[in-house]
């Protein structure tokens, strides 16, 4: 913790993404989320830094947990937040992407929370309105703030991310998670493993930073860090793999297979959880899960992230 | 299966030991069901007192054969063969290891399946029967089954059977999973949508006839496909039939290459041609279609020099019901299983393939492809052996196969070489004299 976390700016209009993304950078975030982890735990979680600010949570995808994390993030730093899902929006309606974003930007919105199916979506609506943008998901491209809640679950329970081993499993073809959180530990140096039939890795994945594994027993030896992904349900009856019961037999995360990992290996999964799928309920629930711990630490990030851009907002 | 309780010699016998590449005459010494000793040097006269012997004058005695392709009518169509009876037929013909094929009911595509089936090889079979399961669920070409748990169950290799996967995101999908699993893909490579109503070889023969024309395209189309999806994804993969000069091209090219590519042709491809059909013999109606002389004289090459590296039976017994039809309306398919190695020898005695070739083709290979024992007459390896007199003539008569079904198209045929007898892991599963 190089600076003060209370003066720490993210000099850049928006977060598209981990990618571009310093280490002094990150460290930042993580350092500034910090502090709120603390704040969120007291019955007063208020502040005041975004008071008038108003933030717009734009989901073109349906989400439970990322809306209400940024929701919560927005309203206890003191910003009016409005929430637009896409069953209420006007894209039913014909409207194109960009005429949605003029739109809002017509009513003169500070930040832009949005996700959406396409990759590269976000981006693009960037570049057409006048607020920050925050990526909360797009396409399968990037998810930088899950990857900031997991960094910060990790520092938090290992103390540090540099030289841990990370094997993330699963579904990384399909996966803006595993983007982001391959990028972003490779940023903090990180020996990052990819673990999963090759039906479910990406072209080129070793060149994507990160080692290529098919097997559960090879891929999570000495692993400090196992992190679990989802696995769509079309995807898992014989177009990607051929069945729940293969999957999990090979793939899932049981207390067999965990005990590849270093003892001391704890879990993750960014949720919504395929009990049975990917994960075994007792390695879920069990002593060696932080997945809890995930969604607090997601508030905390999202309200570091909001804090941080809302700075370097004009008339800050 | 008993092993034999006492040693036994073959003696005197033409040792053809296709792995190793030698023809050599001597003795082989079967102990525990395993091979003890082989050579010039095992002698009746130098061998203990409690040692079984059996004279075989001069017959060649060779690896038994592996079958790769052969169907199986359990479960679903017990009518057309059971595993007893495939497993008398082949044991009949030489052939000490069947592969049988997933177009069952149930289709084989779960391990259930899997288990069952070599639960009943055990309590039914007299040769080695091992399964192949299905590509897709159902047979159905949409979703792969499950490689893994299928081949920890016991299935040796992935075949629709006669289907191809049409959809090539399908294959692709199925050959990227295949290749984590070290799984063989075995394909029939024919597109439908070529082969149309086509019910023979596309040609001046067939136009005669009147009957629709398949084109060695449908062939080579499709494994030109394979061939690039190989490339891409690494996949260990196996042309199921070939039967053109075309395709020969290919696989010696994508050999050439290095890619993990290997061919099968069937025993009727590289013993008949179109012409076979002549007025109408349903018989020879098999699928892929039988092509011209051309074509089996390039195969027969091929089996010699190795592009082509198995021979399969092809084995698919056909109920009369299904055959006593007009030949567009017959289904395909040939019994062959007992007849392949006789019919093979054809192909020796006309100077196309040397003997140590062709039992490469039906034995070495294949099991070395299977990752299966056997192929060799080495020390150690299991007794599955063969012992066969090359030059004995003699005429099929198709009431005495062993088989359910009697669609065999070598029926009423002059065949040079019979088989004497038949061991599976020492123990005499089939003689002549007997």
């Amino acid at each position: 913790m190089t600076q003060d976390p209370s003066s720490f700016v993210l000099k850049r209009r928006h977060l598209l993404g981990i990618e571009g993304l310093s280490p002094q950078e990150i460290t930042g975030l993580l350092d500034l989320a910090e502090e709120f982890v603390t704040l969120n735990r007291q019955i007063e979680k208020k502040r005041t830094s975004l008071r008038g600010r108003t933030q717009i949570n734009l989901f073109f995808e349906s989400s439970t947990r990322t809306q209400s994390s940024f929701e919560l993030a927005g309203k206890r730093l003191g910003a009016d937040v409005m929430n637009m899902s896409v069953a209420q929006s006007s894209i039913k309606k014909g409207e194109t992407l960009i005429d949605t974003a003029l739109t809002l930007n017509a009513m003169h919105p500070d930040i832009l929370i949005m996700r959406h199916a396409a990759s590269g979506a976000v981006e693009l609506l960037s570049k057409k309105v006048d607020c920050s943008v925050v990526n909360a998901g797009d396409g399968t491209h990037e998810h930088p703030t899950q990857a900031l809640l997991d960094a910060l679950t990790i520092r938090r329970n290992k103390g540090r991310i540099e030289r841990l081993t990370v094997a993330i499993c699963g579904d990384i073809l399909h996966s803006r998670v595993a983007r982001s959180n391959i990028i972003l530990l490779n940023q903090m140096q990180a020996r990052v493993r990819a673990i999963g039939p090759s039906t479910l890795l990406p072209a080129a994945a070793e060149r994507l930073g990160v080692e290529v594994f098919r097997d559960m027993k090879e891929g999570l030896r000495d692993a400090d860090i196992v992190m679990m992904l989802r696995l769509q349900r079309e995807r898992m009856n014989g177009s990607f793999v051929p069945s729940v019961q293969e999957y999990f037999h090979y793939f899932g995360l049981d207390e067999t297979k965990l005990r590849y990992a270093k003892p001391d290996a704890l879990v993750m999964h960014p949720g919504p959880m395929n009990r049975g799928v990917e994960i075994s309920t007792a390695v879920a629930d069990g002593a060696q899960s932080l997945i809890r711990e995930q969604v607090e630490m997601g508030v905390a990030v999202r309200m570091a992230v909001l804090e941080a851009l809302a700075r370097n907002l004009p008339n800050a | 299966m008993t092993t034999s309780p006492r040693p036994l010699l073959l003696a005197d016998a033409l040792l053809v030991d296709p792995a190793a590449g030698t023809e050599t005459r001597g003795g082989l010494l079967i102990r525990d069901g395993i091979i003890a000793d082989a050579g010039p040097q095992l002698t009746p006269s130098s061998i203990g007192p409690d040692v079984e012997v059996m004279a075989c004058g001069g017959k060649v005695l060779a690896p038994g054969l592996v079958d790769m392709r052969c169907f199986v009518g359990e479960p679903g169509y017990e009518y057309r063969e059971t595993i007893a009876s495939a497993t008398a037929a082949a044991a009949a013909g030489g052939v000490t290891t069947i592969v049988c094929q997933p177009a069952t009911d149930p289709v084989i595509d779960d391990p259930a399946i899997v288990d069952f089936l070599l639960r009943r090889a055990r309590d039914t079979g007299i040769v080695h029967v091992h399964p192949m399961a299905a590509i897709t669920k159902k047979l159905a070409g949409r979703e792969m089954t499950e490689f893994g748990l299928l081949q920890e169950a016991g299935a040796v290799a992935f075949t629709d059977g006669a289907r191809s996967v049409t959809d090539a995101l399908v294959m692709r999908r199925a050959m990227t999973y295949a290749r984590d699993f070290d799984a063989l893909i075995v394909h029939h490579t024919e597109d439908p949508a070529l082969v149309g109503e086509g019910v023979m070889n596309e040609g001046e023969f067939a136009s005669r006839l009147g009957l629709g024309g398949i084109p060695v395209e449908a062939e080579t189309i499709m494994l030109e496909r394979d061939i690039r999806l190989v490339k891409l994804t690494g996949a260990r993969y196996h042309a199921a039939s070939i039967t053109c000069r075309d395709s020969l091209a290919i696989i010696a090219r994508a050999k050439t290459e290095g890619l993990p590519v290997t061919a099968a042709v069937t025993i009727n491809h590289l013993t008949l041609n179109e012409n076979d059909i002549g007025s109408y013999r349903t018989f020879c109606k098999v699928t892929p279609p039988l092509r011209t002389e051309d074509d089996r004289l390039a195969l027969a090459d091929a089996v010699a020099d190795g592009t082509i590296d198995v021979v399969v039976s092809d084995h698919d017994p056909q109920d009369v019901e299904t055959k006593r039809l007009p030949f567009a309306e017959a289904y395909p398919g040939a019994v062959g299983v007992e007849t392949m190695l006789p019919a093979a020898l054809r192909l020796v005695h006309a100077g196309l393939v040397p003997l140590h070739a062709l039992f490469r083709a039906l034995s070495t290979a294949p099991a070395a492809l299977l990752g299966l024992p056997g192929g060799s007459l080495a020390v150690g390896e299991p007794a599955d052996l063969v012992l066969v007199d090359i030059d004995e003539p003699w005429v099929l008569n198709r009431d005495t196969l062993r088989s359910k079904c009697k669609n065999s198209p070598f029926d009423e045929a002059r065949l040079t070489g019979r088989v004497a007898a038949t061991f599976v892991a020492g123990r005499k599963v089939f003689s002549l004299s007997a």
